[in-house]
């Protein structure tokens, strides 16, 4: 196919993803019909996925700013300031169609393209996180799909070497079709030396570094931006191959480069490649561009103006230098083995023009490309909010123990260790804080500040209340970096949902960004990069809305910081925070009741302000060291979680009776802590609550290798390790 | 004491065990790229772990034909003590210094945790730090750590005392028996996680002592291995 040949039908227009108004529009802006080549361009740069045509008019909604600031939403990733002139740059992005179509290469060119969005930038990369969510556990497809995807993402990172420290694994009917992998990916930078995808000025140099250009991926944006049907998997063409190892080299070679005076610009080649990056440059500055694509380096023959615009491969990045500058940036490259090509020059017409064997393919004014895409505000209906549940109403088990054992042994609340161990979670050698914690903490290289890092969303609270639930997901996100003793920083996020032009669709997405705008403004916790992925459909059924926070917090003295294992000495078990025995939206209701109604635990964002402060002092002042936040599965979880991490049994007390005891156990009410700490700081940590106005209560007793509920119940530690451990690896191997 | 460590396209832990020679020696090693042709004068080499070229076609297989290694072969030949991490340990096998393969992990997975082992010997610039009564806890990172040798070859090695490291369970015992994965986590022949040349001056372990020589990451083990190569060679 080339440009002059080319018919383009309505048929033609369809297949690129565009609406027949959003053709006309196009005509409109050109005062002629594009040619092929021109449409891909518009197709690639106004679906869904690059233009964010529908989430737009309410992700201005979010608060993005704050003294910590210093690059919100709008780059490549968002730049958050640590102190000591040093920077943590970091985004989450979702790569769920093409890794449902083939999970290896899906994932792990998924945690490519996170991690190029932070080194463009100037950061190397320091931590990688990944949330994951696979259909039921007894679909056909999710055990294919879960070995895939987590060899997919240690097959990357590993090989880069870049420790992945930690993520998010759940199961649910609802993404049967349509799995969800978002990649997240933090990087430590020089304040002074932070690189944006800017070309300045006309009369600069245009330069492709990375990997070869080839017919991978071509539509992958578009692809993105549509539901899947019957035969997704006929899709697999469009799904790029990673090469790890150029990565590694890309990495090494830009991170080189930008210690020298030579870049004034760059940007990854990521969704629709050589095209969002060369338009997005300009199209900030204001500027035209001349590219030549008969200097772009393929690795295959004979491929078309449109092939190469469009192409997704891999491990290539665009550059705008300093005149003159070219052959600094060239050793280097050629140095580590990559291509290196001048393609083009930026110029004052305000136009992307591509010239191919001596013609001109595309001739299009750069500003309408990047920005005139259609903005629609759809049309929404607001989910209609669901009657709270009384803990009375709901049937208590037969026996508390063998609840708490089945609810540890369930794939959703499981050990993630058969994930996490093909994962290399310390190479880089300053993870401090490993896989199964509330957040995972890496040092900054050299330094005795830490960073930490979580990822979280309950789907089925934001499917029940996507206010409330939008709420949540932040407000967790928050509680677990303060559970660690980390100042929460920022937040990225990756909104993943069904079609947006389904109104029960685009309230739910509407309601979330409120939900999560609210609890970002009264946690001081702003947005500062993020993602949405829409049409997460198949065969017109939509996932449960994830809305997935990935939070960075800092700690400014590791030898301050907390963890879930309980230590020699710490002899009592305090929670924090207000005991309702929320049931509604439980993990007790949908495991034990198979039940899945209700209203999700509100938020109270005051008092959830008021917890983590208390907490993160406490941690700060050296008073505690062990602390685990309650959420999933509610408290018995978490103390659960904490005996086996410390290897110490607990006795569970059961309170004074007010609530129900099945409700208090797995309730999941929000904003609570669980400390353990010796006897007598106990005593004075709940004197304090008290002036702090944050509820506190004995929990228990810590000590001996059973796990007992109020003296009742007992459970060996090695019954409740091994269903925890058993299920996931039993699963794998399909026994 | 002059130490350098090699880096080679692809190479992820370089930093990190030029940090632990630096805590151990109290000055950073020299890094050599792979296209050198020659290792300044040195007392100690180290093949870093990390995915040299890849590990396209095998690992550690065209790490062993790079420039540099002609000069790192002849250097150890001559005396100079090499330790091969992970990687590191599949190009010592790839060169020829080490008899043997590593192949792909039993599990087919790529396994990432601590592990314990057995120290084998404490006559060398390496271990003197060591006892034998030790039990290490040190991680593993990789997908071709299963340590494979001909009967002959493996009874070579015992007989000659160039065992380093087994595999055991945190107790110390043999066996295959710890919680979801045996105590050899990889199906290693003898459960063998390092051995040494003849001359007892050239190592190679699948676990990573650099990563464990902090308390700030959870344990020291690793340390006694830098500060004995600091002390022996200095």
């Amino acid at each position: 196919m080339t440009a002059a040949t080319a018919q383009i039908t309505p048929d033609v227009v369809a297949e690129h993803g565009l609406s027949a108004e959003e053709y006309e529009r196009i005509c409109a802006i050109l005062e002629r019909e594009p040619n092929m080549t021109e449409l891909g361009v518009f197709s690639v740069m106004w679906s869904e996925h690059c233009s964010y045509k529908s989430s737009r008019v309410w992700l201005s909604e979010f608060p993005t700013e704050g003294p910590q600031v210093i690059c919100g939403p709008g780059e490549n990733a968002g730049v958050v300031d640590i102190g000591d002139g040093q920077a943590v740059i970091f985004k989450m992005e979702s790569h769920n169609h093409p890794s449902y179509i083939e999970p290896y290469q899906g994932a792990a060119t998924g945690v490519g393209g996170i991690m190029r969005d932070v080194f463009t930038m100037g950061a190397r990369p320091i931590a990688l996180m990944n949330a994951l969510r696979f259909g039921a556990p007894d679909h056909e497809k999710t055990r294919h799909l879960v070995s895939g995807v987590v060899s997919g993402i240690g097959g990357y990172g590993n090989c880069v070497g870049v420790p992945t420290v930690g993520g998010e694994v759940n199961f649910d009917e609802s993404y049967n079709g349509n799995i969800l992998v978002n990649a997240m990916c933090v990087g430590l930078a020089d304040t002074d030396r932070i690189f944006y995808a800017v070309a300045e000025r006309p009369g600069l140099p245009v330069i492709y570094v990375g990997s070869k250009t080839g017919r991978d991926g071509i539509h992958g944006a578009t692809m993105a931006s549509a539901e899947f049907g019957e035969g997704a998997e006929e899709k697999r063409p469009t799904v790029q191959v990673g090469d790890p190892f150029t990565e590694k080299l890309l990495i090494e070679a830009c991170l080189e480069l930008m210690t020298e005076d030579a870049i004034i610009g760059i940007q990854d080649m990521g969704a629709a490649g050589l095209t969002s990056s060369s338009v997005e440059m300009a199209g900030k500055s204001g500027v035209g561009i001349d590219l030549n694509l008969d200097h772009v380096p393929c690795r295959e023959e004979h491929m078309s103006a449109y092939e190469m615009l469009l192409s997704e491969s891999q491990e290539r990045m665009l550059m705008v230098l300093k005149p003159g500058r070219e052959h600094v940036a060239q050793e280097i490259f050629e140095k580590w083995g990559l291509d290196f090509a001048v393609i083009g020059e930026t110029t004052d017409t305000g136009r992307l023009i591509v010239t191919h064997n001596g013609r001109i393919e595309a001739d299009l004014p750069v500003g309408s490309v990047s920005s005139e895409a259609p903005l629609y505000k759809r049309p929404w209906t607001e989910t209609p909010k669901p009657e709270p549940l009384a803990p009375e109403s709901v049937p208590s088990p037969n026996s508390l123990g063998d609840t708490l054992k089945s609810l540890m042994g369930s794939p959703e609340l499981c050990s993630r260790r058969w994930v996490w161990e093909q994962y290399d979670h310390m190479v880089m050698a300053d993870t401090v804080g490993r896989p199964g914690g509330d957040a995972a903490v890496v040092r900054v290289h050299g330094t005795q500040k830490g960073i930490a890092v979580t990822t979280d969303v309950t789907p089925r609270y934001v499917g029940a209340d996507p206010f409330e639930g939008g709420k949540q997901a932040v407000a967790e996100a928050w509680r677990n970096l303060t559970a660690t003793g980390a100042t929460p920083l920022a937040i990225t996020d990756c909104l993943n949902f069904g079609n947006p032009e389904r109104p029960e669709i685009m309230g739910q997405f509407a309601s979330a960004v409120k939900g999560m705008s609210d609890a970002c403004t009264a946690l001081e916790f702003p947005v500062v990069s993020g993602n949405v992925s829409f049409y997460n459909e198949t065969n017109g059924a939509g996932i449960l809305p994830t809305p997935a926070v990935g939070g960075v917090g800092l700690l400014k003295d590791i030898g301050f910081r907390a963890g879930i294992a309980p230590q020699p000495g710490m002899g009592i078990l305090v929670v924090f925070g207000v005991e309702a025995g929320h049931l509604g939206q439980s993990l007790y209701l949908r495991e034990v009741l198979d039940r899945r109604d209700g209203a999700p635990p509100p938020v109270d964002l005051r008092a959830e302000r008021r917890a983590g402060e208390f907490i993160r002092a406490l941690i700060e002042n050296g008073s505690i060291s062990c602390v685990h936040d309650c959420s999933d599965g509610g408290l018995a979880v978490a103390a659960a979680e904490m005996a086996l991490a410390g290897n110490v049994g607990i006795n569970l007390r059961l309170g004074d009776g007010q609530i129900t005891p099945h409700a208090l156990l797995f309730g999941e009410d929000q904003g609570r802590y669980l400390v353990a700490c010796g006897n007598e700081t106990a005593a004075e940590l709940v004197d304090a609550s008290m002036s702090w106005g944050v509820p506190a209560r004995i929990a228990g007793e810590i000590g001996g290798d059973l796990l007992t509920i109020d003296g009742g119940d007992p459970i060996s530690l090695e019954e409740l390790r091994a269903r925890h451990e058993e299920w996931l690896p039993h699963y794998m191997n399909g026994d | 004491m002059k130490s350098h460590v090699i880096v080679f396209p692809g190479s992820n832990c370089d930093r990190d065990v030029a940090v632990a020679l630096e805590n151990a020696m109290g000055h950073p090693p020299g890094m050599v790229w792979h296209g050198d042709t020659e290792v300044p004068e040195t007392d100690l080499i180290v093949l870093p772990g990390g995915f040299s070229y890849g590990d396209y076609l095998r690992c550690g297989a065209i790490a062993a034909q790079s420039p540099i290694m002609r000069d790192v072969v002849k250097k150890a030949n001559a005396g100079t003590p090499v330790l091969g991490i992970c990687n590191g340990f599949q190009m010592l096998t790839e060169t020829g210094l080490l008899p043997g393969v590593l192949m792909q992990n039993a599990s087919l997975r790529y396994i990432c945790k601590d592990v314990h082992l057995k120290v084998e010997r404490t006559d060398t610039c390496f271990t003197h730090k060591y006892s034998t009564a030790d039990i290490l806890r040190i991680p593993i990172a990789h997908h071709e750590g299963n340590y494979y040798a001909g009967d002959d070859v493996l009874d070579r090695l015992e007989g000659e005392n160039r065992v380093a490291f087994r595999y055991c369970s945190a107790d110390g015992a043999d066996g295959k028996n710890l919680p979801f994965e045996g105590a050899n986590p990889n199906g290693a022949a003898r459960d063998i996680a390092g051995i040494y040349n003849e001359a007892g001056t050239v190592l190679g372990m699948m676990p990573h002592p650099e990563r464990l020589a902090d308390p700030e990451l959870g344990g020291t083990d690793g340390t006694a291995m830098f500060d004995a190569l600091a002390e022996a060679l200095q």
